[in-house]
């Protein structure tokens, strides 16, 4: 057990530095560096002595070394186009995203499964047809569509709902939310449920393929011939059986929820971390974009990592496969 | 191009043999299983037809579109937001309205799917090219260089494709330059949509070459010389690409919706030459204002494209591998 935990550390570290190695190349060798912080009146000895003082005249290794000593610390420098450290503008837009990540995640589950248990249970009904085509829909449309279009029918239109920002947030000092208020409540449906869309069609098949695949094993004919009722069998025997994937799947979807926030943040205007990092892509600002995908990255593989110790807690068939094949 | 995509030119692709020859290859294709299946199935048929006439009106788009939508002389701008021909402001000329620059909307959708269909194929065509190199490389010779593309597909496959290609994207332009954005909007994202693609390839193509290697037949060439490279495109490549076919009709959808997804977010085609993804990008800030044709219907268009292209790719995937249905 031990010696799986520490191998699987020492893959998660390998991943982060290679990473590190990616945004540190992108850091150091797209654009130059200085020429992003001097202006055009500046001599070349001037530049040079910049050059040696900010340390981009010592060995690469070195400075990869360093990179990473302050990635450690999060401090990933100065932002090129605001001129603020990077670390705190990330900090600083982390609420909404964690917030709008988070509430469409549950809103994905609490709608996704009992849909997939609805499904499962009566293949053949109008209803689970209907589930299913507009599953369908919603794993082929893209999702910016799908945001454009509840705009315009509720922003637009029926003018219930906000159309973008956060609405009144509450600053609670380390963290601000727009949970507490009504206009921050009514500002997060629609981006919520747009991001929620593409997990919960994701959840709703998986837990119908499940319960089908349940459905037809021994233990379930078993359950029924003791004369369980339907109930008990459904809902006690087979649906709890589902749920191990779907738990994985939806913890290791977390990551892309995340990443797909960037899209549903520039619909919406929801000022988040992904509207952030979209913005340092279009005006080229290297510090933020390496800091999100170091972020994004370590959140990855810390994901990945404990899902991955989590089964083998869980599963005692791959302790022995995975000593067989070491 | 698009008689191609149908399954009973897709068996006659080589067109070598003479009338009788020829007559009888496709009578053999007409009565395959993959026919009847096509024929069997309304939805795949309804999508069959919306890619045709999709495709058809992008490929056409120069000669049969109503207008030319960049030929500045033809566009003026008193004729901007025009509304649909069924609203009541409506002009015969312009069937589904005008943009903010007095574009026929019709024609710029045209156009714009010309080039979403392009940038998609170019992409998948990019990866597939690159994904089965890699896995053949690595299936074939195994060893070092095997561990380490393998690695690296493992990691880019933990992350998503869309991030991925905005990361290539950003660091591309920073590269190039942002004033060089217009002309190189192309390539660079066919080149990041495309990178970010090619491990599926990658995977499927090393799996089969791992097994097809050690066949008689690939033991047999090496036995005589064969120099190993060509081992590996005359012998072994024919016998793995089967499953890739599948997996690039998937892509292509996916590829579609990223390519509009990267135009949306403002990192990918230039307003200059539109695609779908730039046109809705444009006509989202008129959706406040009441002009809503301008947005939604290019918004119909790809929708229409992506979830047909979806169906067919789905379709065929069933088709081709039996074990799923």
């Amino acid at each position: 057990m031990a010696s799986f935990v520490v191998r699987r550390l020492l893959q998660s570290i390998a991943v982060m530095l290679a990473v590190g190695l990616l945004a540190f190349m992108m850091f150091r060798f797209v654009g130059d560096p200085v020429n992003q912080m001097v202006g055009i009146e500046t001599t070349p000895e001037q530049r040079e002595a910049l050059r040696v003082k900010l340390g981009l005249r010592d060995p690469i290794y070195e400075q990869f070394g360093r990179f990473i000593w302050k990635a450690v610390q999060f401090d990933f420098g100065i932002s090129y186009q605001f001129k603020q450290p990077v670390s705190q503008m990330l900090a600083s837009r982390l609420p909404a995203t964690l917030e709008l990540s988070i509430v469409s995640a549950i809103m994905a589950v609490l709608i996704g499964i009992p849909m997939g248990v609805y499904t499962g249970l009566r293949r053949h009904s109008w209803l689970s047809k209907i589930f299913l085509t507009v599953s369908l829909i919603g794993v082929s449309l893209p999702s910016f569509l799908i945001g454009i279009l509840l705009i315009f029918v509720f922003a637009v239109q029926l003018g219930w709902l906000p159309s973008f920002g956060r609405g009144r947030v509450v600053d609670l000092g380390f963290w601000t939310t727009g949970l507490l208020t009504l206009s921050g409540l009514k500002a997060l449906i629609m981006p919520a449920f747009t991001l929620a869309l593409f997990q919960l069609t994701l959840i709703m098949r998986l837990v119908r393929a499940e319960m089908l695949e349940v459905l037809r094993t021994d233990y379930i004919k078993f359950a029924r011939a003791r004369g369980l009722s339907k109930r008990a069998v459904n809902f006690g025997h087979a649906l709890k059986n589902t749920l191990v994937p779907v738990i994985t799947i939806t913890g290791l979807q977390f990551g892309t929820v995340i990443a797909f926030a960037i899209i549903t943040e520039t619909v919406f205007q929801w000022p988040g971390m992904g509207l952030l990092f979209l913005q340092s892509v279009q005006n080229v600002d290297i510090p933020i974009m390496a800091a999100y995908l170091l972020l994004i990255a370590f959140l990855f593989v810390l994901i990945n990592m404990i899902v991955d110790i989590l089964y083998y807690v869980v599963d005692p068939r791959l302790r022995t496969e995975r000593g067989l094949a070491v | 191009m698009a008689q191609q995509d149908l399954p009973a030119g897709g068996q006659g692709g080589v067109v070598r043999g003479r009338g009788a020859l020829l007559a009888d290859r496709l009578r053999r294709a007409l009565g395959s299983d993959v026919v009847f299946s096509f024929k069997q199935s309304k939805v795949t048929m309804v999508a069959a037809l919306i890619t045709l006439i999709m495709v058809a009106g992008a490929i056409l788009a120069p000669w049969i579109a109503p207008h030319n939508p960049f030929d500045l002389s033809t566009i003026s701008l008193l004729d901007a937001r025009v509304p649909p021909v069924w609203a009541e402001d409506g002009d015969p000329r312009f069937l589904l309205g005008t943009d903010d620059q007095g574009r026929d909307m019709l024609s710029t959708i045209m156009y714009g799917a010309r080039l979403s269909l392009l940038v998609g194929f170019a992409s998948v065509l990019f990866a597939a090219t690159l994904g089965i190199t890699l896995g053949l490389v690595s299936g074939y010779l195994g060893g070092a260089l095997d561990s380490v593309i393998m690695r690296i597909a493992d990691v880019q496959l933990t992350f998503p494709a869309i991030l991925i290609a905005l990361l290539i994207d950003g660091v591309a332009h920073a590269l190039l330059g942002v004033s060089s954005k217009e002309d190189s909007a192309f390539y660079v994202l066919v080149f990041s949509i495309g990178l970010s693609f090619w491990v599926q390839y990658a995977r499927t193509v090393r799996g089969s070459t791992m097994v097809e290697k050690n066949k008689e037949y690939v033991q047999a060439a090496r036995i005589i010389g064969v120099p190993p490279v060509l081992i590996m495109i005359k012998h072994v490549l024919p016998n793995v690409t089967g499953p890739v076919l599948v997996i690039a009709t998937i892509n292509l959808a996916v590829a579609i919706i990223l390519e509009a997804t990267l135009s949306f977010l403002g990192v990918g085609i230039p307003i200059t030459q539109p695609s779908l993804g730039t046109l809705i990008r444009v006509g989202q800030d008129f959706l406040f204002s009441g002009e809503w044709w301008i947005t939604i219907f290019p918004g119909i268009a790809l929708a229409a494209l992506a979830l047909a292209v979806n169906l067919l790719g789905d379709w065929l995937r069933d088709v081709l591998n039996p074990k799923l249905r």
